[in-house]
């Protein structure tokens, strides 16, 4: 009987050009791993493969060279190592996060704890097509939040604290948007400009500047065949609640109107943007 | 009077290492006037200088569209 390689590349043993080997991806979410793991990952791969891996597009890592026979015995060594391997096809796949703002002095949200419950609460989900989502700290972008499917990217929703302020002029040039001023009547500003990058917050040496963490949704991202960046339809979020509440629906509308083998994005633009937006909407304001 | 340093002359990231210099050679509480430009120095060097631990007092902007920035030493 020939092996069943659809049932293979859905747990993560992707076939190889050359006969009976697979390139093995691996679990990895936010591109984290530990040095346990990563001395796991080399062990297998000097005895089940060629010693050597495969860094991803998405922050992941693949086994490349895996002989048929041994597939069972891999995925039983790599578990007792506490590596988990990945999956491909038409479900939700690896969660991408940058380090977000416990590493990086950009950031202005905690990115991995919220990549691990995204992945916790939907990967390897089955749907229509591939999923992904992807999860960035602030406005910088590094990862690219908008060419995911479900792109999130973290921001400051910021508050002036006159109290605290000495009007040094600090934030005025740090502010790319020029979103604030100062001058004869003390500090203005202008709300329609702010793109929540927090530099207001981060510059300021007095903490006259206060910024609650937010979150920036985008919908509908890819870019392989077709090539298109998410759109933001919703304000911005303020709880993980609310992000759930919005891919939670966002899921079940592809659940119901995608078809088999169509991307996100040719659903909702099937379907149409409004209507989309509109159910997302009501999924999270109720 | 405050010491000064002129980093207009160059560029990210040598700014801010100019300046780091600068405040080495001061005492705790001691005060820096440093002269920048706008842009990328204005928007990051303030910021910097705030992550090191010293306290940033004033900005202003010059009639020939450089910024003066007033900071105070402070130690460990």
């Amino acid at each position: 009987m020939p092996p069943d390689y659809k049932a293979l590349k859905n747990g993560g043993f992707m076939r190889q050009v050359q006969k009976n080997c697979f390139s093995l991806r691996l679990k990895v979410v936010g591109g984290n791993l530990t040095a346990e793991q990563l001395c796991v990952i080399a062990e297998i791969s000097r005895k089940y493969g060629r010693g050597t891996v495969h860094l991803t597009s998405r922050q992941g890592v693949e086994i490349p060279f895996i002989k048929l026979d041994d597939v069972e015995r891999v995925r039983t060594e790599l578990a007792e190592g506490g590596v988990d391997t990945g999956v491909c096809g038409p479900r939700v796949r690896t969660v991408t996060a940058c380090q977000g703002r416990a590493i990086c002095p950009g950031g202005c949200i905690e990115t991995y704890p919220l990549a691990e419950a995204i992945s916790e609460r939907y990967f390897g989900r089955a749907l229509p097509h591939k999923f992904k989502f992807g999860v960035v700290g602030c406005v910088n972008n590094c990862l690219k939040a908008e060419e995911n499917d479900i792109g999130i990217k973290g921001g400051y929703a910021v508050s002036w604290l006159p109290e605290k302020c000495t009007l040094c002029g600090v934030c005025v040039p740090a502010c790319r948007e020029n979103a604030i001023a100062i001058d004869g009547g003390g500090l203005s500003m202008d709300d329609t400009r702010c793109n929540h990058c927090g530099r207001c917050v981060k510059s300021c040496p007095f903490d006259a500047w206060s910024g609650e963490p937010v979150y920036l949704l985008s919908f509908g991202g890819t870019f392989g065949n077709l090539i298109a960046k998410g759109e933001a339809i919703l304000p911005i979020l303020h709880t993980e609640e609310e992000i759930f509440r919005a891919s939670d629906a966002a899921l079940a509308f592809f659940d119901q109107y995608g078809k088999p083998g169509e991307r996100f994005r040719v659903s909702i633009e099937r379907e149409g943007w409004a209507s989309f937006q509109k159910y997302i909407t009501e999924a999270v304001y109720g | 009077m405050a010491e000064f340093v002129d980093i207009t002359d160059v560029v990210c990231p040598v700014t801010f290492v100019k300046v780091k210099v600068a405040l080495e050679e001061l005492d705790d509480g001691q005060e820096l006037q440093i002269r920048l430009n706008g842009g990328e120095p204005v928007q990051n060097v303030p910021r910097s200088i705030k992550e090191e631990g010293h306290q940033v007092l004033k900005l202003t902007q010059n009639e020939d569209g450089t910024y003066n920035l007033l900071v105070r030493k402070e130690g460990d």
